[in-house]
């Protein structure tokens, strides 16, 4: 092997000595993100089906209000660390001044703009009390929200918009070819699978239905094992691209990132919960919220991961 | 960031007092003189030229919205063609440099600990002005002694001159250029001079022997080095070190530190044993030549291989290559040149090479600059000494062409001849430029007056008893620079923006203090405007017209010996001197003759020190735009050698030198299979200890500390510096 | 429609970072932050060694992706010689140009929106040439339009073996290097 050395000058704080541009903020955003798409997806999914809420009032079941109400918060929290992350931030703004094609970004911008509208209405399908008895309009509201059809159709666009959110995290970092890890087409439904999984995991947690806890612990199990295939096509497929991106995979097959990779995200976030949720569904363990938070965690240490590992990755100057 | 600033508070904290107690001096730095000026609009140009170096390239500085913003080659400038060097083009940031002096300091304790008092002009060259009466009486004017270097000095020399002063030096010539200039002198009759008359732009074959033109930022040079390679001239480099010249070489010669004359030996050898020397033009102008070949007859490749590590048969390979391409094969005389000892000599045989080779005085060798006449300003004459200098008493350096730096401290020290009481030091950083910076101190502390002129505060600076802030050159009007080149010019150097404190003009404290010296007779003029116009008119021109153009140039004449230059040599024989009688005459070798360097003490590296491209010497650490260039220097430790010691890129390490001096602050080391494994490189002026120099302090490591031992040239009295050896001491 | 491009020779180039320092001065970069560097690449074992050296900057490659990836359209291609350049009034500080550069051209200037070279827009606009190309001592750097056959860049590039960096990363990039 004949030694190269590389010196450069080039000094500037957030590329040397590679790009580090992005903390905590993009990955708790991502996630965030994810996990409001997940829960705008299942409750979508359960309205077009013609669900209810089982419940006399709001709840956490999947056809109520609880989740999207969940939804707004998640949302909000993501939209600050976002904007936590933004440099110039009095110019935010300009956001809404364009809409460019070819920017993920600038998708995701307008996608959580119809984001909260539809999330608003998904708390007033099934108001909480207080709402109701405060705000007469959302009592006469609900008479509306009453109609199955209306109820079918909102399910839809609920599904539509959470597939956008949870699909356009993933391709925000994809559309970044300079970063060999993160230039893979699994990233997108990587990411919208991780959504939908830490999504089922938090409604499985917290839903007060039985049976919805049984369905959601069957649907998460599915989730991570989907999960788990993505994760190996996205290995696959840098390992067997160029050797640029394979060296971005060594990120995490043998570099600096593995331990937190194989522990954290597969270890703990995918396989032990996946083994827990199968006794579970099997009967041979009660239901316990061990498994959904594990899932969550392991859903924000991935995207910590991929964000973290993904700026390091680069394309070689040899 | 964090660490290294913790790291760096660890460092201060370890050099003791010194920091401490020159937080006290930096207080009273403080105080700005800086008066609110009615904001100026828009763009100004002015011409004026460069000072970060001695090259004095001229340039275009522009002012926006009364700020300086930039300065730029002037297109009309023989030197720059427009372009300056990275230094020239960070000049700038010398006016906003935070570590500037900024009012005059008196010493307020012991020497060296860097206490100070803020005084007025008027309290500080009163106080010098004292002293120098009082050391004149007691032990005459001579016993005041001057270090400058650069232009700058003109005035200042002019004032110590007109007080009886004899003694000035400038490390230039025995720390630096010195043995060239004294080995071609002695060959040739004449020396290189500054800008070097070497033709490169027309060699089609450049022979550069250690020196690292592209890193040594001489910038007609280095222009002409890339114009060289642009026009596909055959490169050979001699040099211990995977230069940046030798990555664009033809043929690169790792040759063992020290043994280059023998490789210029063996080089002369081959010329002469299979008669590809200019046979007409030494036939013609050679004085001595078969006592020369004789002489050499034994250096022959075989003999220089196992010295040089230089394989015969690529000796003989270059060495036709040489032939090839002469009378247009320049080997480059060099310009620092202080490094073994023996560096006379081993010029004088780049000389003899160039002799061989038919280049001096040739198109692609060595041009005869071309000169204009500016008179200078008609002063009275300078009182007359009956003593003579005491750098080189008996002329124990015969060959010494101009002061010799340590002979004066040596005679500070020993009070021999006669008592040195008073320094005067201008914009030189002795301490950093003088080898064995004990002895250095040592002298310092027999003087009853240290005076030091400067920009920024620099160690020598922080040993003084008075520290003069100096306005920068885009500050102040300067003498003119007379240039001898390929065309001659002269040009002017005028204030672009006034100083931001109450720093002044080298010209304005040189007056001012000749006027406390009631030596009012010797400045028949008030201003500094009056004296250039004095002086340009006498060569018909006018301040006025050098204001606007920054340079005038004068008429082309012919520089080579093809186009009519007459072929002289002033030596003795008025011939160029193959053989020396008059080395002879002193006891030296009339040719050059090899000794092998002293190897060191085993596993210890051989420290060789170099320039960067964006840095002078050790002034321009702390100036903003270039210390972004480069923050501090590296450790050139061979990949294998690295390896072997347990070193990687980017760690810190200790150096410790044959006499146990440890280096103050840690270098980082540089892995690379760049560079022999027998010696070590670092790139000089850095590792300040200069409380004042907070921009700079701790950063690298300095050479100079590490230079206790020296070899002094028995020719000219010349410092061979590279004669320290060190050992790597990783950081806990 | 003109595409301006730099070419530069690595052979004359000695790496002294003229160009660095002079796009500092020039366009008052933010202390820490350059928008063109120097990189230098030794191969080999000593003594036997080949190094090159390149000064580097944003390539305004005909297909930017910090440009298609910008939020907002503050980073843009300039009408003028497809300059890409960054409104800094527009720039929300997302810093998704500067993850999508595979040069590592960008920073986030600390004023809070991203930055880099612009080819001296300023002084090209005025047909001068940008500030590196103008101060460099060895005349290695060359700037001008592709799109014009008889350009010294156009020359040189019909006329010598070039390369560019990266060229596999797909962005097309516009500086390109004389071997």
């Amino acid at each position: 092997m004949t030694p190269i050395e590389v010196i450069s000058t080039a000094r500037s704080p957030v590329t040397d000595p590679h790009v580090h541009v992005w903390g905590w903020e993009i990955p708790v955003y991502l996630f965030l993100g994810g996990l409001t798409a997940g829960l705008m997806i299942l409750s979508g999914y359960a309205l077009w089906r013609g669900r209810r809420n089982p419940r006399p009032e709001a709840s956490f079941a999947l056809a109520s209000s609880g989740l999207f109400g969940v939804g707004l918060v998640t949302i909000s929290l993501g939209m600050v660390a976002l904007f936590l992350d933004l440099v110039h931030k009095p110019y935010v703004w300009r956001l809404y001044l364009t809409f460019e094609p070819t920017s993920p970004m600038s998708w995701g911008s307008w996608i959580l703009l119809l984001v909260y509208p539809v999330l608003a209405l998904g708390v007033l399908l099934d108001p909480p009390r207080v709402l109701r008895e405060r705000v007469p309009a959302v009592a006469r509201l609900r008479r509306l929200a009453d109609s199955d059809r209306a109820r079918r159709w909102f399910g839809l666009v609920s599904i539509a918009v959470g597939v956008g959110l949870g699909a356009y995290t993933g391709l925000l970092l994809s559309s970044l070819g300079a970063r060999p890890m993160w230039s893979s087409s699994v990233l997108a439904p990587l990411f919208l699978v991780s959504g939908l999984s830490t999504a089922a995991a938090f409604a499985h947690w917290v839903t007060p239905v039985p049976e919805e806890s049984e369905q959601l612990a069957r649907l998460d199990n599915a989730l991570i094992v989907a999960e788990l295939a993505m994760l190996a096509f996205f290995l696959i497929g840098l390992v067997s691209s160029t050797e640029v991106h394979a060296r971005a995979a060594a990120l995490l097959l043998g570099g600096p990132y593995t331990a937190v990779f194989w522990v954290g995200v597969v270890g703990l976030g995918l396989v032990v919960p996946l083994v827990i949720q199968s006794l579970v569904v099997t009967r041979r363990v009660a239901h316990t919220p061990l498994a959904p938070i594990l899932v969550l965690l392991g859903g924000l240490v991935l995207r910590f991961v991929l964000v973290s590992a993904g700026q390091i990755s680069h394309w070689s100057r040899l | 960031m964090n660490l290294s600033r913790r790291r760096f508070l660890k460092i201060a904290g370890a050099g003791a007092a010194v920091a401490a107690t020159a937080t006290g001096g930096l207080v009273a730095l403080g105080r700005s003189g800086a008066a609110a000026a009615p904001r100026e609009r828009g763009l100004r140009t002015v011409p004026t030229f460069c000072d970060v170096c001695f090259w004095k390239c001229n340039a275009i500085a522009t002012v926006r919205d009364g700020a300086l913003w930039k300065i730029e080659g002037n297109p009309i400038d023989p030197l720059s063609n427009g372009r300056l060097c990275p230094r020239g083009t960070g000049g700038v940031g010398a006016v906003s440099d935070p570590d500037r002096l900024r009012t005059p300091l008196l010493r307020a304790s012991v020497r060296g600990e860097e206490r100070w008092t803020a005084v007025t002009w008027d309290e500080a060259l009163g106080y010098i002005a004292e002293k120098m009466q009082d050391i004149k009486a007691k032990y005459g004017p001579e016993a005041v002694a001057m270090f400058s270097h650069g232009l700058g000095g003109a005035f200042l020399k002019h004032t110590l001159k007109a007080y009886g002063a004899i003694n000035l030096a400038a490390p230039s010539f025995a720390q630096c250029r010195g043995p060239r200039d004294v080995g071609f002198e002695l060959t040739f009759g004449e020396g290189i001079g500054s800008p070097e008359r070497t033709d490169i732009a027309n060699a089609r074959c450049l022979v550069l022997i250690g020196s690292h033109l592209g890193e040594n930022m001489h910038n007609s040079q280095v222009q002409e080095l890339a114009e060289a390679v642009g026009r596909g001239a055959t490169i050979i480099v001699a040099d211990p070190r995977f230069s940046i010249a030798a990555s664009k070489a033809k043929h690169y010669l790792p040759v063992k530190p020290g043994t280059d004359l023998a490789l210029l030996l063996a080089w002369m050898n081959v010329l002469v044993a299979e008669r590809l020397y200019d046979q007409d033009y030494v036939a013609a102008h050679g004085f001595g030549f078969d006592a020369f070949a004789a002489a050499i007859a034994s250096y022959t490749p075989e003999w220089a291989y196992p010295e040089t590590g230089i394989a015969p048969e690529v000796i003989r390979e270059t060495a036709r290559e040489m032939a090839r391409h002469r009378p247009a094969t320049l080997v480059h005389p060099g310009r620092h040149s202080t490094w073994y000892g023996d560096d006379a000599q081993r010029s004088r045989a780049i000389a003899l090479l160039n002799a061989l080779l038919g280049s001096w005085g040739r198109k692609g060798g060595f041009y005869t600059p071309a000169s204009m006449t500016v008179p200078g300003y008609p002063y009275p004459p300078y009182p007359r000494s009956g003593r003579a200098k005491v750098d080189n008493p008996d002329h124990k350096y015969p060959f010494a062409s101009e002061a010799i730096t340590t002979g004066i401290r040596d005679a500070t020290i020993s009070g021999q001849p006669y008592p040195i009481k008073g320094w005067w030091v201008y914009a030189t950083n002795l301490l950093q430029a003088l080898p064995d910076q004990a002895a250095t101190i040592e002298a310092i502390q027999q003087l009853d007056l240290l005076a030091v002129v400067d920009v920024v505060g620099s160690e020598t600076a922080g040993w003084a008893d008075v520290v003069l802030p100096e306005a920068t050159y885009l500050e102040r009007y300067d003498d003119l620079n007379v240039e001898l080149f390929r065309q001659p010019f002269v040009a002017l150097r005028q204030p672009v923006v006034e100083p931001p404190h109450d720093q002044k003009a080298n010209w304005w404290i040189a007056r001012e203090l000749a006027l406390k010296l009631d030596l009012a007779a010797f400045y028949p003029w008030t201003t500094i405007e009056e004296y250039l116009d004095h002086r340009l008119r006498g060569a018909g021109l006018s301040l006025a017209e050098l204001q606007t153009k920054g340079l005038v140039r004068g008429a082309p004449q012919p520089i080579y010996y093809e186009d009519g230059v007459p072929p002289t040599f002033p030596t003795p024989s008025q011939k160029i001197e193959f053989y020396s009688v008059q080395l002879e005459q002193k006891g030296f070798d009339p040719v050059p003759r090899y000794t092998p360097p002293d190897p060191g003490p085993p596993g210890a590296f051989r420290l060789l020190f170099g320039r960067s491209p964006v840095h002078t010497f050790s002034r321009t650490q702390t100036n903003p735009i270039l210390a972004q260039a480069m923050t501090e220097n590296e450790l050139w430790v061979n990949a294998s050698v690295a390896q072997r010691l347990g070193l990687a890129t980017g760690q810190r390490v200790r150096l410790r030198n044959q006499d146990g001096v440890r280096s103050d602050f840690a270098i980082k080391v540089r892995a690379t299979e760049a560079i022999r494994p027998d010696c070590v490189y670092m790139v000089h002026g850095f590792g300040h200890t200069a409380g004042m120099l907070r921009h700079a302090r701790g950063r690298g490591a300095s050479d100079a500390q590490l230079i206790t031992a020296y070899k002094t040239d028995p020719l000219m009295g010349g410092t061979g510096m590279n004669v320290n050896f060190v050992t790597i001491e990783q950081e806990a | 429609m003109s595409r301006l491009a730099m070419v530069i020779d690595t052979r004359r180039c000695v790496g002294c970072q003229d160009c660095v320092v002079a796009c500092k001065t020039e366009n008052q970069t933010p202390e820490g932050f350059n928008r063109d560097w120097i990189t230098y690449i030794t191969k080999g074992r000593f003594p036997t060694l080949s190094m090159s050296i390149q000064s580097e900057r944003c390539n305004h490659c005909d297909d930017p992706p910090c440009v298609s990836c910008c939020p907002t359209g503050a980073s843009h291609v300039h009408d003028f010689g497809g300059i890409v350049l960054v409104d800094k009034d527009e720039c929300i500080g997302c810093k998704a140009c500067v993850a999508s550069c595979p040069y590592d051209a960008r920073y986030m200037h600390p004023d809070g929106y991203a930055d880099k070279c612009t080819f001296c827009v300023h002084r090209v606009e005025h047909g001068q040439d940008p500030a590196c190309v103008s101060v460099c001592p060895t005349h290695c750097m060359y700037f001008g339009d592709l799109d014009d056959p008889e350009s010294e860049v156009s020359k040189l590039l019909a006329s010598r073996k070039h390369y560019s960096l990266l060229p596999e990363a797909g962005t097309k990039p516009r500086i390109f290097y004389l071997e």
